[in-house]
């Protein structure tokens, strides 16, 4: 090992251990930020040791490279809202895996188009090409249904499972054939193409709840593909990244199937929302909802002494998290003490109502999970529902034929007294009817949220 | 399989390991930096595209690196702006005017 090479693995060791540390500062909110700008040195550590590596022999392409992505990459991180957060990192999670595969691509095409590759190898560049692949296509449809450009509805079609276990089969039939003949050029791009379409097949039929779900184990296939580049060129940075990577994304997908209680094969073949749509709507015929006036809702909230405010993704939409807060402060100043529950899959990505309510300066101490939250709405005078529906559904408990029967949800009913913010008596996302609505101690506040928010304010304000 | 192999396989299953145990510990609360700074992390195939892109083998070579390293660098630099940003919204109570 000469100097130069000495350098390089130096460089790509400390990276490994920065960015293992900077994961690590990520176990206590007031310590992450400065843990994650030790990340990010790790990463300036591993572009610069790549840099006098004794294959690089001219700068312009990779200057080209460098000053384009800093330059779109910079406005894109410093740009975008925190509601457009899943969107952004699953645009940003295709651009990853584009990479991945071109490396892959181009290191075929270098070795004399599989020619000088054995079959070890291959191996790895299957992986990388593969999962980069269908991480691509994967990632945009994800972007395009979180953006809404496509429906965010499942899209379903007959024998679905049979045709994308098809293809997936015949994926796996050319990467196997491309392992015996690696320079085999109708398998390599065959292979690359269907992982392509498998990519688009598997995130199709999936529905805009599910998507925390998809999100993260895009992001594990990611970590993977950045792993086979590892094995494929023989780097162990990209290897520990990489693996790093496909551990988190792994174990965020597993967290949020298990908190809608649904298997993993559940998310990815049920299609769920599609066919459940009639499904329970018993409880909604003759018993009547009580609404109630914002002046009403107002000194209820006022001289309660606990609120806990449960945020859904509505909340974001009507982009009332300010307004939230601002309510929040009035209570507050009144002597009541205000908390925040969050279901693990509020919002549209793992953690992200916790990231909008920080951002309108909620500490972070009152957002709780739903295990600390949970025993404490027993003593809790209003629980006050913004925008979050399925959640809260007690049929999750009680009622057997709902499809959402045994998903762990936040017990709002259990509250002294229940206040539902709501634009109209429309079932949720899931398309499920929710009791909660119809019970004796919930009051129905209907309207927008944010301009129903705004007026309680008010109405505190003028107490 | 060779013993280089055998190498990458063992550091591949204790990097994967060592993500695990440390990823759980993260707390729900920080769901979403914890899948940003992974995302920005992913980001190191920027280290094989650089040298695709600085080869001096083919113009193929140069042309699809450099791509591959525009692709990434957004993904490194977008990825770590935004982390950043979010964690610096994260912040405990009890400032100033605060009744409490």
């Amino acid at each position: 090992m000469n100097a130069r090479e000495l350098l390089i693995q130096a460089a790509y060791l400390a990276a490994s251990v920065f960015f293992i540390l900077g994961l690590r500062s990520l176990s206590n909110p007031d310590k992450a930020r400065r843990g994650m700008q030790y990340a990010a040195v790790g990463m300036l550590l591993a572009i610069l040791g790549t840099l006098v590596h004794e294959n690089i022999v001219t700068y312009q392409w990779i200057a080209v490279g460098l000053i384009l992505g800093t330059a779109i990459g910079i406005p894109l991180g410093l740009k975008v809202p925190m509601t457009a957060m899943p969107q952004q990192i699953a645009i940003s999670h295709a651009f990853g895996a584009a990479a991945a595969t071109l490396v892959g691509i181009n290191e075929w095409v270098v070795r004399g188009f599989g020619a000088g590759i054995d079959r070890g190898t291959m191996v790895a560049l299957g992986f990388e090409t593969l999962f980069g692949a269908l991480t691509v296509t994967g990632s945009l449809m994800a972007f395009g249904k979180l953006q809404e450009i496509l429906p965010g509805k499942p899209i379903t079609w007959p024998l679905q499972n049979a045709t994308s276990g098809g293809f997936f089969l015949a994926t796996i039939g050319m990467f196997a054939w491309l392992v015996v003949d690696p320079a085999n050029p109708l398998a390599f791009w065959t292979m690359i193409g269907l992982a392509l379409l498998i990519g688009v097949l598997l995130v199709l039929p999936i529905g805009g709840a599910d998507m925390p779900v998809v999100v993260s184990l895009l992001n594990s296939y990611a970590g993977l593909a950045a792993a086979a580049t590892g094995f494929a060129i023989g780097n162990n940075v990209l290897i520990i990244a990489g693996a790093l990577n496909g551990a988190s994304g792994l174990l965020l997908s597993v967290l949020m199937s298990k908190a809608m209680n649904r298997s993993f094969a559940n998310v990815i073949f049920g299609a769920f929302g599609a066919e459940t749509v009639a499904a329970t709507s018993t409880s909604a015929t003759g018993v009547s909802v009580r609404s109630v006036s914002p002046e009403d809702a107002a000194v209820q909230l006022a001289f309660a002494s606990r609120v806990i405010i449960v945020p859904g993704y509505g909340l974001a939409v009507a982009q009332a998290q300010h307004v939230v807060q601002e309510l929040a402060e009035q209570i507050e100043k009144r002597g009541g003490e205000v908390k925040y529950a969050i279901h693990p899959v509020a919002g549209r990505m793992p953690g992200h109502m916790n990231v909008l309510l920080a951002e309108a300066n909620v500490p972070y101490e009152k957002l709780l999970d739903m295990e600390e939250i949970n025993p404490q709405f027993e003593q809790c005078d209003v629980a006050l529902v913004v925008g979050a529906n399925d959640v809260v559904n007690p049929a999750a408990r009680n009622d057997p034929a709902s499809p959402i029967y045994g998903m762990p949800i936040l017990n709002v009913d259990k509250a002294r007294g229940v206040i539902v913010l709501k634009r109209s008596m429309n079932a949720g996302f899931a398309g499920i009817e929710n009791a909660l609505f119809y019970e004796p101690r919930t009051a129905m506040l209907f309207g927008d949220a944010k301009a129903s928010l705004t007026r309680l304010v008010t109405e505190i304000k003028a107490l | 399989m060779t013993a280089t192999t055998v190498i990458q396989l063992y550091v591949f299953v204790l990097a994967a390991f060592v993500g695990y145990q440390v990823i759980s510990r993260v707390p729900s609360l920080l769901h979403t930096p914890l899948m940003s700074a992974t995302n920005a992390i992913s980001g190191i195939s920027l280290v094989g595209s650089l040298v695709a892109a600085g080869s001096g083998s083919s113009r193929i070579s140069n042309i699809l690196g450099c791509i591959a390293v525009t692709c990434a660098m957004i993904n490194v630099v977008g990825g770590f702006v935004i982390t950043d940003r979010m964690l610096k919204m994260f912040r405990r109570g009890g400032k100033a005017g605060d009744p409490t």
